[in-house]
């Protein structure tokens, strides 16, 4: 994975980078699977692999499949910038349990009564589910919703204009075609 | 144009059919094995993508059409609050389904299943609504379907 992100960000042809994002993406699904996180795993390999690959296609025929490489000042600071932010997250991580270390906090706050409880609480075999659905219902309902205003807000960004420069290109038609209505 | 890619339209033919049924399985399945609405919904949304980039918009469009994406896509989280309400008029909390039916798990039960299918519902017509958006866009401006 990081021979991967090297090569991406060398890489200055655009349809490249987004393969090798997707290849990346499969990567990371891999690796939840070994870690036993197979509904993140499921997740990863659909929407990283699978659905951003194909809208970041769909953005690329819209525009360039070059990058424009910009090389200034600017581009000096940005990597200062980033390298600071790096470091800090890193040395964040230092004092992180270890891994799979059963006296780590996140194993002794609520995730025993999770594990011992739901099967009789809510009685779904799959504790994932349980958590997700039931005891984070709040959580995940605000999940749909930015769903959804993710999809409004590129309906009202792209959806619209569409309509809107329809009446610009053919101006001989005058009477900018019956405003606003919202079906199509 | 289409006529060429003969190989591609029959395989996708063959395989949309099974994508569904496999987010349908996810959606249904996910209380017992890993998956759920969020995934099944990628999943379901990623069929009707198939269809679009393979036969262009405009047929992808016969099938599913605008308004009913946006309808499923509202209706999605109108399904999940509505679980919420119902729960709370019924004499729980918002959001406590172990009051929808006579049994706590029973209850549990329905509402997970519901607010799945809510969350699923979003989820596939949100896909396809980015990126009917983005191919749609594609068409208008070299005035061809994809090749």
């Amino acid at each position: 994975m990081a021979v991967l992100a090297l090569t991406l960000a060398r890489i200055r042809n655009m349809y490249a980078v987004v393969m090798l994002t997707g290849i990346y993406s499969l990567l990371g699904a891999a690796l939840y699977v070994i870690l036993d996180a197979v509904d993140v795993a499921f997740t990863e390999a659909a929407v990283g692999a699978g659905m951003s690959t194909v809208l970041m296609i769909g953005t690329l025929a819209l525009t360039s499949d070059r990058e424009k490489v910009v090389s200034s000042a600017k581009t000096r600071r940005a990597l200062f910038l980033v390298a600071i932010t790096g470091a800090v997250l890193i040395y964040g991580t230092l004092d992180m349990p270890r891994y799979g270390d059963p006296a780590a906090p996140i194993h002794h706050h609520v995730v025993p009564r999770y594990i011992e409880e739901s099967g009789k609480e809510v009685g779904l075999p799959n504790v994932v589910t349980s958590v997700l659905a039931s005891y984070r219902g709040y959580d995940t309902m605000g999940e749909a919703f930015v769903i959804f205003t993710a999809a409004a807000g590129v309906l009202a960004l792209i959806g619209r204009s569409r309509r809107r420069r329809r009446p610009d290109e053919e101006e001989g038609t005058g009477a900018k075609a019956s405003g606003g209505g919202p079906a199509s | 144009m289409m006529q060429r890619k003969a190989v591609i339209r029959v395989t996708s033919k063959l395989l949309i059919p099974f994508i569904l049924l496999f987010a349908l399985y996810v959606q249904w399945h996910g209380d017992f094995g890993p998956g759920g609405g969020f995934q099944a919904g990628v999943i379901f949304g990623a069929g009707f993508i198939l269809y679009g980039l393979i036969y262009g918009v405009k047929q992808a469009r016969q099938v599913i059409p605008a308004w009913l994406t946006r309808l499923v896509l509202a209706l999605g989280v109108i399904l999940y609050a509505a679980v919420g309400y119902v729960g709370l008029f019924m004499g729980g909390r918002f959001l406590n389904y172990s009051v929808l039916a006579s049994t706590p798990t029973g209850g549990q039960h329905i509402g997970i299943l519901l607010v799945e299918l809510g969350v699923g519902m979003t989820v596939a017509a949100a896909m396809i609504t980015i990126f009917f958006a983005f191919a749609g866009q594609e068409e208008e401006e070299h005035g061809a379907e994809w090749d």
